[in-house]
């Protein structure tokens, strides 16, 4: 920190003066961080746009996230409150990281790095596990020719599955369980359940008699699982922002654990000890808590509200 | 930086975070009837999650990365961008978006 007399010093216009106390390489990070958490805002922003523009139909996520690894049933917010969980541990090993480098402690520094690293690795495998539920899809929906998706309901207001709906409540699955139907299949099941109907996703999704539901099947085709044109919880845009979001926060977290090896190698081949600091582990902890800071807003956008 | 003793001030930041996101759950699971009144067009419960993610923000950004401990000039480099890019953004996209409606 630059003192008065230092700052009246004729060297000020020099070099000498330091007006934000911080390195040029830690300024460097934080200047891209500000551009990336500008990114995410238009990301998430955007997203917003979307929903409002459909809100009575977005389908909710709580009925979409429902899995757990192990657990049969409904498991709504469980298994992202886990991942958040895992990313706040790690950034919490992050900051026990730098803390010790801070200290020059280097077998302190070692262990929480590796921690870090795990935990990265361990919420990218949970990722790739929530998009291959989410691709392999659920219950099945049934798509309109105007490309309306229309999920399948009892005459007690239930959600039922393809499963449910083909094979009857007694025998089928409350999800499909990896099984592809036939929309002859799906057609002549629902014809044979006069009280079964069709209703729209979200919130306030309308609903529609029996004859009409069978109409709209006829005219229409089933969907299973979701992608980038197709997608049987609702909206595309719904699994485009839902792809794009994530997938872009996991190449952040990605590329994070890459780095954070690279400077874990360092460590242990000595190279910050010869250098006499560990700037560099506090410079990757700037952007592992980024990471971390964007999950946040991530999980209560696009999970929660 | 150089203020800080042992690591229990990581550990203290740890167990608000854990806390919060652990009521930000359980409220989103069991969602109360009483907070899903509407205010200026969404649920309350919303306006909650929004407020106890910007602490939860606040805690990461000024302990974890340090903010809290750099210097004036740091501090308004940072944060001035951000406070007042993205909720222009946001209130920008969202009030041009309501004519989406029309």
């Amino acid at each position: 920190m630059a003192s008065t007399a230092e700052m009246k010093d004729e060297n000020h216009w020099g070099g000498a003066s330091r007006p934000l106390g911080a390195r040029y390489g830690k300024l460097m990070m934080w200047f891209f961080l500000l551009s990336d958490a500008l990114t995410f805002s238009g990301f998430l922003t955007a997203y917003g746009l979307m929903r409002f523009k459909y809100e009575k139909t977005w389908p909710i996520a709580e009925n979409v996230f429902t899995h757990f690894p192990g657990i049969e049933g409904d498991q709504p917010l469980l298994y992202v409150a886990l991942m958040t969980f895992i990313l706040i541990m790690s950034s919490v090993t992050m900051v026990l990281a730098v803390n010790a480098g801070e200290k020059m402690n280097r077998g302190a520094v070692t262990n929480w790095m590796l921690w870090t690293i795990i935990g990265g690795l361990i919420f990218v495998g949970s990722q790739a596990w929530e998009w291959y539920h989410f691709i392999s899809g659920d219950s099945g929906a049934v798509e309109t020719d105007h490309a309306e998706i229309l999920h399948v309901y009892n005459e007690e207001g239930e959600r039922l599955s393809f499963s449910q709906l083909v094979h009857g409540m007694e025998n089928g699955h409350a999800s499909n369980h990896g099984e592809t139907f036939t929309k002859a299949e799906v057609l002549a099941a629902l014809k044979a359940n006069e009280a079964y109907y069709l209703q729209e996703p979200g919130k306030a999704g309308e609903k529609f008699d029996h004859v009409a539901s069978v109409n709209f099947l006829e005219q229409g085709d089933i969907v299973q699982g979701a992608n980038m044109t197709h997608n049987e919880y609702g909206r595309k845009q719904f699994a485009n922002f839902f792809f794009f979001i994530t997938g872009f926060h996991g190449f952040h977290v990605f590329s994070g654990v890459v780095i954070n090896f690279v400077i874990f190698y360092n460590i242990l081949l000595g190279t910050y000890e010869r250098r006499g600091h560990y700037r560099m582990v506090e410079k990757v902890g700037l952007y592992w808590h980024f990471v971390d800071l964007v999950w946040v807003f991530v999980f209560t956008f696009f999970y929660l509200v | 930086m150089a203020d800080h003793k042992g690591t229990w001030w990581i550990w203290k930041i740890f167990w608000i975070l854990l806390i919060i996101t652990t009521v930000e759950v359980v409220l989103g699971i069991i969602k109360p009837e009483i907070m899903l009144t509407q205010l200026f067009g969404t649920a309350i419960l919303n306006y909650v999650f929004i407020i106890l993610t910007i602490v939860k923000a606040a805690y990461i950004v000024q302990v974890f990365m340090h903010v809290k401990f750099e210097n004036k000039a740091m501090k308004y480099v940072l944060y001035l961008p951000t406070l007042i890019l993205i909720p222009y953004l946001t209130f920008i996209l969202l009030t041009e978006g309501s004519y989406l409606f029309q």
